[in-house]
C-alpha cells in the first residue's frame, strides 16, 4: 500500500493487516512502552478544512513511534490556496517529508493529491467523500469491544450525508455485519449505497431490534438539514440514546459515535458501561499508527 | 444493406460520397451534434465536415451520418462515440472504397470529456491541473459513467459532456 484514500482501495486482509498492527502498538500508544521506529520521519499534516481532533490524533501517532510532524494549520492553507493551487503545494510539500496527511473541503482532493505527491498521501476526510482512517478506527474498536466484526450494527442518524456512515457501511459489508439502519426519512442512505449493501442491511426502528444489537452507532444530525428550528428539535429528539433506551438491551452492547457529539446522546450515557466512544477516540491512535507504518514501509520491528 | 452499397445504388444520396475520410453511421437520430463534440470537431477543425440527420434507416427506424474528410480518426477516439451512440458503426474510406469497418465499443475510462456534475468535486477546481476522469460501465442496460474523484455515477452522459 502506498496511499490511503478510500477504504475501498484496501481488501479485507489489508484492513485486517493494518487491524492486527494496531493490535500490536495500542500499548505504544498508551506511553506505557517505547517503540521509535519511525525515527528521522517527517509527517506533513495539510488541513485544508480544520479539525482539531483528527490532526492531534495523526500527531500523536507520529511522535509515539519517533517520528516528527510538520503542521499546516486551516489558516496557513488559505492564505496559501489564494496564490498556489493544490497541486503545486503538494508538490512542494512532498519534497520537505516522508508522508503526507490531508484534509480538504472538495471532494477527491486526496485522490488528486496522490497523484502530485512524491510520497504516500493519507486522506484525513475530503469534504462529503471519504475518511478511511476514521473506518478502520470504527472497525478496529467492534472488533477490541466485540471480540469480532460480523456483529449486529444498528447505525443510527444522518444516513444520507455522513461520510463516516458510509465508509463504515462499505467495510462493514465487507466483514458479513448486520446493518441495521435507523434514520429521519429525509436522512436515508442514499439508493445507490443501499443497493450496493442490501443483502446485508435492513432499515428498522430502533425500539425493533434493541434486544438484538451488539453495537450502536450514533452520529450527528444537523441543524444545517432541517428547514426550520422546531423540525429539527422534533427528528432529533426521537433518535437521542438515553439510559432509558439501554434497559432493554444486551448487557455488552457498546454504544460508539465519531465525535464530536452534541446532544444525540444523554450525558448519562457517558457513564455507563455501554459508553465506548471516548475509547473509540484514542483507538485512533494505534490505528494510525499502523497506517503510518504501512504507508511508509518502514522496517518491520 | 451496407450504406455504402445503397448510395451505390444512388436510391438516396443524402451526402456525396467521399473519396477518402471517416464514415460514422448509425448514429442514433439527433445526436450527431454530439458526436462531433465528442470528437472535438469544430469550426477550427481543417477537414471537411458533412452531416445528416434524421436520414431513414431500416434498423433504427431514423439514423444520423457524420463524415469528416480526407481523416481517419483513430479507433481509440472514435470509440468515444459509444457513450453515446452505442450503435455507431465506422467505415474507414480510401478511393471511394471501404477499407475498414467496425462498430464502435464503449470504453473503459474517458478522459476530459465528460464534465462532473458534483459541483464540490476536485475535477471541477479552476486552478488545478486536472482532467476529468471516468469509468464506464453498463447497468441495466444503460451506460454510467462513474467518477474518478468523488465517485459520483452518471446515467445520462449526453446531458454532461464538457
Ligand atoms: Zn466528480
Amino acid at each position: 500500500m502506498r496511499h490511503l484514500i478510500s477504504i475501498e482501495d484496501l481488501s479485507r486482509d489489508e484492513i485486517v493487516k493494518i487491524l492486527n498492527l494496531a493490535e500490536k502498538f495500542e500499548d505504544v500508544a498508551r506511553g506505557s512502552r517505547t517503540l521509535k521506529i519511525l525515527e528521522g520521519k517527517i509527517l506533513a499534516n495539510l488541513f485544508f478544512e480544520p479539525s482539531t481532533r483528527t490532526r492531534m490524533s495523526f500527531e500523536v501517532a507520529m511522535k509515539r513511534l519517533g517520528g516528527d510532524v510538520i503542521n499546516m494549520t486551516a489558516q496557513e492553507a488559505s492564505s496559501i490556496a489564494k496564490g498556489e493551487n493544490l497541486a503545486d503545494t503538494i508538490k512542494v510539500v512532498s519534497k520537505y517529508c516522508d508522508a503526507i496527511v490531508i484534509r480538504h473541503p472538495l471532494v477527491g482532493a486526496a485522490r488528486f493529491a496522490a497523484e502530485h505527491s512524491e510520497v504516500p498521501v493519507i486522506n484525513a476526510g475530503d469534504g462529503a467523500g471519504q475518511h478511511p482512517t476514521q473506518t478502520l478506527l470504527d472497525l478496529y474498536t467492534i472488533r477490541k469491544e466485540c471480540g469480532r466484526i460480523d456483529v449486529k450494527i444498528a447505525i443510527l442518524g444522518d444516513l444520507k450525508y455522513s461520510r463516516t456512515v458510509h465508509s463504515l457501511i462499505k467495510a462493514l459489508a465487507m466483514f458479513d455485519a448486520d446493518m441495521y439502519l435507523i434514520s429521519p426519512p429525509q436522512l436515508s442512505l442514499p439508493e445507490e449505497l443501499y443497493d450496493e449493501i442490501s443483502e446485508r442491511a435492513k432499515v428498522v426502528k430502533l425500539e425493533d431490534v434493541l434486544e438484538e444489537l451488539d453495537v450502536i452507532y450514533v452520529t450527528r444530525i444537523q441543524k444545517e438539514r432541517f428547514p426550520d428550528e422546531e423540525e429539527y428539535r422534533k427528528v432529533a429528539g426521537s433518535y437521542k440514546i438515553t439510559v432509558e433506551t439501554l434497559k432493554r438491551t444486551k448487557s455488552n452492547l457498546i454504544i460508539l459515535h465519531p465525535l464530536p457529539k452534541v446532544d444525540e446522546i444523554d450525558l448519562a450515557v457517558d457513564k455507563t458501561k455501554h459508553a465506548k466512544y471516548f475509547d473509540q477516540a484514542f483507538y485512533g491512535v494505534p490505528v494510525r499508527m499502523a497506517i503510518l507504518v504501512e504507508v511508509m514501509k518502514s522496517e518491520r520491528f | 444493406m451496407k450504406d455504402f452499397e445503397v448510395k451505390k445504388n444512388k436510391r438516396e444520396l443524402v451526402i456525396s460520397k467521399i473519396k477518402e475520410g471517416t464514415v460514422i453511421d448509425h448514429i442514433s437520430a439527433g445526436k450527431a451534434l454530439l458526436v462531433l463534440k465528442i470528437l472535438g470537431i469544430d469550426e477550427r477543425t481543417r477537414e471537411t465536415i458533412s452531416l445528416a440527420m434524421n436520414v431513414p434507416s431500416k434498423k433504427m427506424g431514423k439514423k444520423d451520418i457524420v463524415k469528416v474528410e480526407n481523416k481517419f480518426i483513430n479507433e481509440e477516439e472514435l470509440n468515444k462515440i459509444a457513450l453515446i451512440a452505442p450503435n455507431a458503426t465506422i467505415n474507414l474510406i480510401k478511393d471511394y472504397e471501404i477499407v475498414k469497418k467496425f462498430k464502435v465499443k464503449l470504453p473503459e475510462v474517458v478522459e476530459g470529456i465528460i464534465l462532473c456534475p458534483n459541483k464540490t468535486c476536485i475535477s471541477n477546481a479552476k486552478r488545478e491541473p486536472i482532467k476529468s476522469r471516468f469509468y464506464i460501465s453498463v447497468k441495466d442496460g444503460e451506460v454510467a459513467a462513474k467518477c474518478h474523484y468523488c465517485g459520483k455515477v452518471l446515467k445520462n452522459i449526453a446531458e454532461h459532456l464538457l
